[in-house]
Parts: C-alpha cells; structure tokens; sequence
C-alpha cells in the first residue's frame, strides 16, 4: 500500500551564525563552526536537507572550580588548574567549541581582574584552534567589567560573549559590535520574552547574523519539560516566518545537569538511584539528547564521556535514511 | 476527513438523554470532535449516523491496553504532535526484556518488579516485562512461568513462530499481552492467535507502505488492537518513521497506521541504549522494551518519561503554606522557597536530609520555579512578606530568622523593608548545598 508521506514546507528558516574566524578573516581560529540554517524540524531529512550539525562544546573555567562535582574533577583532575591546559584536552576529547567560564574570584579570593581574564582568555586561544564562547561570572557589573576588555583584546576572533539578559546587554553587545564578536541571549523559558530581547539586541545594531539565544532549560527531572517545549514552540516559530525567533538555539546542560543531586552527590542518596558516575554521565547525555530532539544547536557539556555519546547519537541523527 | 462538532451533532440523536455519561448531546458531539470520547457511549445513535461517524469517531491513534492480574498499561489516544499544542496522554509503557535462555530469570524479574524509585512524591516504576523466545516453544513456556512466578505486571512475549508463541500464551490465564510479532509470512497464524487469546498484536515492517498494508490486511480479520514496529535500525530512520506515522494518524486520519509504535531501543552498549529510548520517549513510543534496567539507566528514564508526559496545561505544584520539617521549635529558622513541586520537593528533601530543624515556607508562585517566578514578578518581597503574615509564622517562631534561595540574594533589601524586626538571610543557590549552608551558618 503506497503511503502518502506527509511533508511539512516551512516559509521561514533560521539563520546560519558562524562561530570564529580563521587567519582569512582576521581571527587566528583553526577551525571555525556554523550552526543554523535549518528550513524543516530537526532531522526530517526527507523534506530538506540539514545543512549544519548541532555543535558540541566543551565548559572549561578560568580556575579550578570549586563547587563543580567531584566526578568531574576528578576526570579532569590537575588538567584543570590551569584553562590553557584544559581547552587542550577539551579539544582532544572531540569538542567542537571550547566555553570558558570566567570566575567571579581569582585563587586567592580576591575579585578576578580584567587583566586575569584577559591572559586566560589569551591563553586559550593559543592553547586550541577551536571557537571560543566567553561567559561573565554572571553579575552584572562584574561581566561588564571583565568582558569589555577581552573583547578588545580578541579583536577580530568572532568570539562569542556571554550572558546578554534583559537587565544587561548594552554593554556586552558594544563590545561585540565594536570588535567583530557575537553574543548569546539568554530569557528564562519563555518565548515572548526571547523574542523581545533579540529585538533589543537588534535594535543596538548588531547583526541577527552574530546573536545566540539560550532560552534556558532546566535538567531532567528539574523543568526539562518547560526547555523542551519552549525550544519547540521557538523553532516552529522561526519555521513559520517569525523574523525574531529565527536564531541557532545554544543549551547549556553541563551546568544544569551536573548541579543536580543526581550529578553532584555520591553518598547518602536512595539505593535506586545507582551507580553515581553512569548515573551523572546519563543526566547529562539524554538531557542533551532531549534537546537536541527539540532543536539545540549548541550544547555545551562537561564530561567528555557524555560528548562522545552524544557526538555518537548525532552521527547517527545526521545520517540520512536510504 | 475528520467531522466537526456541529456536523456530529446532526448526527446525534438531540435528545440529551444523558446516557452518554456527558449534559446535551451537543457536549458529547465536542468530545467526540476532539477524540476524547467514543460514539459506542451512545446507546440511541442510529445505524446510519454510526457508518457516517465510524471514521471521525475512531481516536486517530488507537488506545492499546495490555493487561495481567489487574495491571493495565496503556498506549494511544494521542491528539498533538507536540506537547504544548495540549498534551501527551498515556506515557509509554516501560518493559525489561528477558530472554529464555537466561540463567535465574525467577531472581531478575523480581529484583526489577520491585523496583521503585521516588520522584516529587512519586513511586516509579517499570511496567512489565518482554520475554523472548530464543530456544524452544517448552523453554518459553517454562520462561513465562518463571516471570509470572515473580511478577505480575503484563507482558509482551516475542517470538516470530507461531507454534512458540501458541505455547507461551498457553502459559498466561486472562490476560491481554502484546505478541510480537507479525509480519509478511507469519500474520495469518499470527492474527489467528491474538484473536483466540486476546492480545494485541504488534505488526513488523521494514517500510512505512509494508507497515500500512500489513496493519490492514490483519486489522480486516478482526484484531482491533495492534501496535506498530516500523524499522528504527538508526536513530535518524527511527525519528523520521515515527513522526511520520504520528503525523498520517493525526493530521490525515489514515487508519491503517493509527496505533501505537512499539520501540526496541536495546543496544550491547548500556548508554547508546538510553540516548535510543530518550527519542523514543520524546518523538511518540507508545511501548518501548529495554536490555538493559539497572537502576542508573532505568531511574533517568522513567524520570524523562514523566516529564515529557505533564499536562503543560497544568504545572505540578504544592499547596502554599508552612511546612513543618524536623519537628521545628520556635527559634527554629524560616526557609522560604515557591510552590513549584519539582522546587518544593527538592528543598524540602534537602532540609529534611540535613536533620535540622526548619520551618519550611512556600509562596504561591503560580507553580513556577524560584527564577522563572522571580522573571515573571510572582516571587518578590511582597509576596514574601505577605506569605509570612498570611501563614502566622510572628505567632510560630521566636527568633525570625528568615532565609531567601540564594537566587534571589537581590530581594534581600526589600524583604528587610517589608519585615522590619526579622532577620533576612541568603541561602545557596541550589538546593543540594541547603545541609551544608544550615549547619555552617544557621
């Protein structure tokens, strides 16, 4: 019995963003990823072709962190005392895309400086060709401050310069304009709220061309329902035509996974949870699979176990079925 | 092509004799419109208007239950493509495969039976079991018994020989399992067992027209229930067969492939095994049978599954007041945290893990998170304040000494504006780090 396929046929797309740029283009970058362009819902091969594969990074700090699992730092053990170091090994173990985490406080306690950042952001970038996405502690000042300089001293290398919310964006999009970077918005969970800060963004001038947005998601078990829904409703949005949803989606489940008690805490939780470490690599790998289904393109993870497995699932989900 | 409500009604009776269960025929007309209900809960619909509805009255995708011993699982009924247009109804159904040639099946179906793990409130747990024939039809059978003996949660039983599959079904009394399964050169015999035994029937193809014609050719002898196992050899054949059969049930109404999908997620590889069943639980399984179910794969997907399945429509929360844990005193401190049971259980858990002592109070957020309430004004020092004086905690506690999520370390200044004679503390951003944080600063 010949079966009618149904096909969707969208009228909008969402647009294609390139992370780094290589010596051609004024970065020093040796390779260089783009995410997007999708015309159809993740993977439905057989009505348009996927033009670009969601990317996977890997989360590296400026220090050694000291509130992350102890199964991550003993993975990464004194690999991860110093960035450079790290985002070497980060780039080994199959990233596509190096997140550095910026501290709020150096070693000694004392507020991190520009110029610390600023030598960490510079020694990653001769430690890896890999695109580099930069994070602000995550206070708005503190962002503001440190975030200006390394854009200036990045100049050209198409970075991506993190957090944009609604409460702070100004300054970090300046600084994106004015050195040839890009920025991620992040809204919690929301699509309305999504929307208006990429006009927001727009509306300073920087390109659409050069903006992430991270809607948010919460782990499984902690709200990946609301992400998984929300990144939805934003892909068919931006498929439907809606000019300010059609941006590549970036997921940060590395650090909402591994903040779960699943993740974090060996001792003293109920026998039916199981072995700590399958159990924590499995938060990490099917909350990124979940979101993967529901359009990332961007996720960034923090065990190099979990990236493999994910890597392996997109391989296949890329696969074009005969 | 699917009938509206007003083209229903004419069809109805339009007496409103309630016997449907539902006020006027017209309501019943609406549910029947959007498949909620079935036209057999009208006694007086005549023979004609029942050819005329037979098509829109069928829910696109059929509701399939497997039963034992007063266990049922179901699949089907589904109404959306995604989730937010409404809601996924009947999760799937979780089952962990034995196969006859194992060694003290006895001892691994009951330590997975009893498995049951606490999430929000919940018990969770699998909800059956596959036994696969790998021997002989008298290995099967003994199999099937050595499961019943440590279970009694339904069943599917797989073996594509019909003569096997007669003898396992021998073995089970009352029951509704799923037989897997029929294809191309076995159906006849196959369809002639469901029926007999009253099982439903998973049909197996390796493409979407084989799928359809089989389902067809089987559902025309009278065996209503089956269940699809489109070939899902890679992750990305998988996701495009089931959303297609998902969207020809919904969208077209096509019966032939208007059930729900059998998933086989297994993999020699334990992880490859869950990123396999995360898509099925996400893109439209309606059963899905797993190799592997220690607890550590078993407990993150039975937690993905009830995710996925809340009714967005309705977010999960708890009653706001103040809640006692660890038998509080009056100088015990005051935690403060929102309505949102995934919030509520996480903190609550953490305090009460800690073995101190607290008063435990939860603001009506609307059901949202800390950051989310606070993003969308249901969580400020307003509210807060309002809460403490709503629930009569100045007549509970002595010390006040009150504790915002560290999130919110920012309301911190306001909350002492609205409580002028207490205390305002900030606690740790995540739930996990409570223990610490109340026996180092508390």
């Amino acid at each position: 019995m010949p079966v009618d396929i149904p096909k969707d046929k969208w009228p909008g797309e969402v647009r294609t963003v390139t992370l780094g740029a290589a010596a051609a283009n004024g970065g020093t970058r040796g390779s260089v990823v783009a995410v997007g362009g999708e015309k159809a819902l993740p993977f439905m091969h057989f009505e348009t072709d996927t033009p670009h594969r969601p990317a996977l990074a890997m989360e590296i700090m400026d220090r050694l962190p000291e509130d992350w699992s102890p199964l991550l730092l003993e993975f990464w053990g004194d690999t991860a005392k110093d960035p450079a170091v790290w985002a070497k090994a980060a780039e080994d173990a199959g990233a596509d895309l190096i997140q550095l985490q910026l501290s709020q406080t150096g070693a000694d306690g004392n507020p991190t400086t520009p110029d610390a950042a600023v030598a960490a952001v510079k020694s990653v970038l001769a430690a890896t060709g890999l695109p580099l996405i930069i994070f602000g502690p995550g206070q708005a000042d503190v962002d503001n401050e440190l975030l200006v300089p390394v854009a200036e001293a990045t100049k050209g290398e198409r970075v991506v310069l993190g957090l944009c919310e609604d409460k702070n964006y100004r300054t970090i999009v300046a600084a994106a304009l004015a050195n040839d970077h890009l920025v991620t918005a992040r809204t919690a969970m929301d699509v309305n709220l999504a929307k208006q800060l990429n006009i927001l963004i727009s509306d300073m001038g920087l390109p659409l061309e050069r903006v992430l947005m991270d809607p948010t998601t919460g782990a499984l078990g902690y709200g990946i329902e609301y992400g998984f829904s929300v990144m939805e409703r934003l892909r068919l949005a931006a498929l439907q035509g809606d000019a300010m949803t059609q941006l590549p989606m970036i997921v940060t489940v590395g650090y909402e996974t591994w903040k779960t008690k699943e993740s974090k805490v060996g001792q003293d939780v109920p026998g039916e949870w199981g072995n700590w470490l399958e159990r924590a690599i499995n938060w990490e790998t099917m909350t990124a699979m979940t979101l993967v289904e529901s359009g990332a393109d961007i996720v960034v993870l923090r065990h190099p176990e979990s990236m493999k497995r994910v890597r392996a699932a997109i391989d296949e989900l890329m696969t074009v079925p005969e | 092509m699917a009938l509206s409500g007003i083209q229903i009604y004419k069809l109805l009776p339009q007496t409103n004799c309630k016997d449907c269960g539902f006020p006027t025929c017209l309501a019943f007309a609406m549910k029947l419109a959007a498949k909620q209900a079935e036209l057999s809960a009208c006694p007086h619909v005549s023979d004609e208007a029942q050819t005329q509805l037979a098509a829109s009255a069928r829910p696109p995708v059929r509701l399939v239950t497997l039963k034992a011993n007063g266990n049922e699982v179901k699949a089907g009924n589904e109404t959306v493509l995604f989730r937010h247009e409404k809601t996924f109804y009947h999760k799937p159904g979780l089952f962990a495969r034995v196969r006859d040639d194992a060694s003290d099946i006895g001892t691994t179906i009951a330590a997975a039976d009893a498995y049951a793990v606490n999430y929000v409130g919940m018990d969770l747990t699998l909800d059956g079991f596959a036994v696969e024939s790998t021997v002989d039809a008298a290995a099967f059978e003994a199999a099937i018994g050595a499961v019943r003996s440590a279970s009694q949660r339904p069943l599917i039983l797989i073996s594509r020989d019909p003569a096997v599959m007669e003898a396992g079904l021998k073995a089970l009394d009352g029951e509704a399992p799923l037989i897997y399964g029929a294809d191309a050169d076995n159906w006849q015999a196959m369809a002639g067992l469901a029926k007999q035994y009253g099982a439903a029937l998973a049909v197996i193809a390796d493409s979407l027209d084989g799928l359809a014609e089989l389902a067809e050719q089987i559902a025309k002898t009278g065996v209503e229930n089956l269940v699809l196992h489109p070939a899902t050899e890679s992750l990305s054949k998988g996701l495009a067969l089931c959303t297609q059969i998902r969207r020809l049930a919904l969208k077209k109404n096509f019966q032939p492939l208007g059930y729900p999908i059998l998933a086989f997620p297994g993999h020699e590889d334990a992880g490859i095994e869950s990123v396999r069943a995360t898509q099925a639980i996400t893109k439209y399984a309606g059963f899905i049978v797993l190799d592997h179910y220690a607890p550590e794969y078993v407990y993150p997907l039975l937690v993905l599954r009830e995710n996925i399945y809340t009714d967005p429509q309705k977010p999960i929360q708890v009653q706001p007041g103040v809640y006692e844990i660890n038998d509080p005193k009056p100088e015990s401190p005051v935690m403060v945290t929102t309505n949102f049971s995934i919030t509520y259980f996480s903190v609550a858990n953490e305090v009460e893990g800690s073995g101190l002592p607290a008063w435990l109070l939860v603001t009506d957020a609307e059901g949202m998170s800390v950051l989310t309430a606070w993003a969308a004004g249901k969580f400020d020092a307003e509210r807060i304040a309002k809460s403490v004086k709503q629930f009569e905690l100045p007549d509970k506690v002595s010390k006040k000494v009150i504790v915002l999520p560290g999130h919110v370390a920012v309301l911190s200044g306001e909350l002492e504006e609205e409580l002028p004679d207490w205390e305002v503390r900030v606690g740790p951003r995540e739930a996990v780090d409570i223990p610490s944080f109340m026996k180092q600063a508390l």
